[in-house]
């Protein structure tokens, strides 16, 4: 093997699927994470015996409710696959961080196709408690924090919405920036979500729309915050050299970035006007010929509006401070604009598929698949990026 | 004459004491903020941990510092997550003046949220919460002029 081969060029994404969507389906998790993972093989042009490989964020997990669905083995039983590899767990480089496990799963040899997946029924989970109901160790009593919540939990600080605030009000101390820009993250989402029939909010919202929200934690109104849902996002990675015939163009996997710098931590990170995508951005860079320049088409995680700027700044799709500016107005990012953005609606308004339905979008795009929404030239690269906090991965694609 | 119930101390979740955290809650029974630091390199170290991560020295204990930090950032909260102080509230992240990467999520209290700015000046004022397993001393931090 060449010691300076980009390994994860060895794979690409084949197929993609998703199942039904919604704010509160009330269906069985299981049921719906299937319904994802047999769209994707079905999409790919594969049956289930096909299928050699899985990978899942972020594996079985009870709380918070309803985050997560299914976890591997559920459904290797579920399907009856046969692995030759799998895995799951949430300590690795975000959502996508179990598709950057699967590129090197096929590009080891120890897989063909991995089918990956991420399920959520939040929504559901929630039912009418709203998010009370997935906020840590609300019961009061006898109940002590421990571990990470040991250090927010006792200030009245449960929620990622106050921690990653903290991050925004610092970009907007050190670059000057404004909810008036923030906004367009939002606005933009909205108008992207119009043109998508499974986004969870399509009525039209104006700026007036968006100030008038309630405020959250400051920065952050309403509107900057994304939308618990239920459903299953699944996409099969292949390898690149069997993929060739395969129903959709191969997406080769040019460049990952799973860097992690800084303190794994929300508070204790050292800049608080950037996050750990920094590393990410950086090493995916490192990793390719492409610049950032030659990007038609970012999807970008939007858990909360000032995260997708923060990874707009960190894969170096403007310059660092330069977001606020960036985004400003919405013309840049809108469908017909220089990069499209977070073109399904993101999670804003499309719902908190985690992740996932970033590179869902993405790679629909970039086969021209995305109906009333799809971009006029289906780009031929594009960057995915997912997660927030110390949990950040990035994916370069380009269709061949 | 203060209103009783804008004083009264405000439901909390407490932490879990152990012999790592048990200085830094309770410190403030004796009104001192106290961390973990390196008896070799003098780094403070938080949260805890066995080692000094910058020289691996196990020759740890703790010290109280001044109590004067500056806000690194914060949010006002305006959401009513779980039980907790009258909304809406602000949460912050201060850094300790003895060393530049010694922070903690806290509240600023006796301030109002049009006040809070990053970077101001804050000290510490403990918030005590009697309990049967160990009283509790939250280190908030308010204006410091």
């Amino acid at each position: 093997m060449d010691e300076n081969e980009i390994i994860e060029r060895r794979a690409c994404i084949s197929g993609v699927g998703q199942s039904d969507i919604g704010r509160r389906l009330f269906r069985d998790p299981l049921e719906l994470t299937l319904d994802g993972c047999l769209a994707a093989i079905e999409h790919a042009g594969l049956t289930t015996a096909d299928i050699d490989g899985l990978s899942t964020y972020p594996g079985p997990m009870g709380t918070p409710a309803g985050f997560s669905g299914a976890g591997a083995y559920d459904v290797i039983d579920a399907l009856r696959l046969e692995c030759g590899w799998y895995g799951s767990g949430l300590e690795t480089s975000g959502q996508l961080g179990s598709v950057v496990n699967a590129c090197l799963a096929v590009a080891s040899g120890l897989a063909n196709h991995v089918l990956c997946f991420r399920s959520v029924y939040e929504g559901s989970a929630q039912g009418d408690k709203g998010r009370a109901a997935v906020t840590m160790g609300g019961g009061g009593g006898s109940f002590k924090a421990s571990g990470f919540t040991e250090w927010t939990l006792p200030f009245s600080a449960p929620s990622a919405a106050i921690w990653i605030a903290m991050f925004a009000r610092r970009h907007f101390h050190e670059y000057g920036t404004t909810r008036e820009q923030m906004a367009w993250i939002a606005l933009n989402a909205r108008r992207n979500a119009e043109l998508n029939p499974k986004a969870i909010y399509r009525d039209p919202m104006t700026m007036d729309d968006y100030m008038a929200a309630r405020m959250i934690a400051s920065p952050f109104g309403l509107f900057d915050c994304d939308a618990p849902c239920d459903g299953a996002t699944a996409v099969i990675v292949s390898r690149r050299d069997r993929a060739k015939d395969m129903r959709n163009r191969p997406l080769r996997v040019e460049a990952v970035g799973v860097r992690l710098d800084g303190r794994p931590s929300w508070d204790q990170f050292d800049d608080l006007s950037a996050m750990p995508n920094r590393g990410a951005g950086k090493q995916l860079w490192e990793r390719t010929e492409y610049k950032p320049a030659d990007v038609q088409m970012a999807q970008l995680y939007d858990g909360f509006s000032w995260l997708t700027m923060s990874w707009l700044e960190a894969l170096g799709l403007c310059g660092v401070g330069e977001s606020g500016p960036f985004i400003d107005g919405g013309t840049r990012i809108a469908r017909d604009g220089q990069l499209p953005l977070n073109t399904h609606g993101g999670q804003l308004s499309a719902g908190r598929l985690h992740g996932y339905g970033f590179l869902h979008e993405g790679a629909t795009q970039m086969w021209g698949q995305a109906g009333d929404r799809q971009i006029a030239t289906p780009p031929e690269v594009g960057i995915i990026g997912a997660g927030g906090g110390n949990t950040c991965g990035a994916l370069l694609l380009v269709r061949e | 004459m203060p209103d009783a119930e804008a004083t009264a101390v405000p439901f909390r979740i407490l932490p879990l004491l152990t012999d790592w955290n048990r200085d830094f809650w309770t410190g403030g029974a004796r009104d001192e903020l106290r961390f973990w630091r390196c008896q070799d390199c003098s780094f403070y170290i938080h949260p805890p941990q066995p080692i000094c991560p910058t020289c691996h020295s196990k020759n740890i204990k703790t010290e109280s510092v001044s109590g004067r930090a500056t806000v690194a950032s914060f949010s006002v909260n305006h959401q009513p997550w779980m039980p907790g102080p009258e909304l809406p509230y602000i949460v912050a992240i201060v850094e300790i003046v003895e060393q530049p990467s010694l922070r903690l999520t806290t509240n600023l209290v006796n301030c109002a949220p049009d006040d809070a700015r990053v970077d101001m000046p804050v000290r510490v004022t403990f918030e005590h919460h009697p309990d049967p397993e160990g009283d509790v001393y939250l280190p908030l931090f308010e204006p410091a002029e």
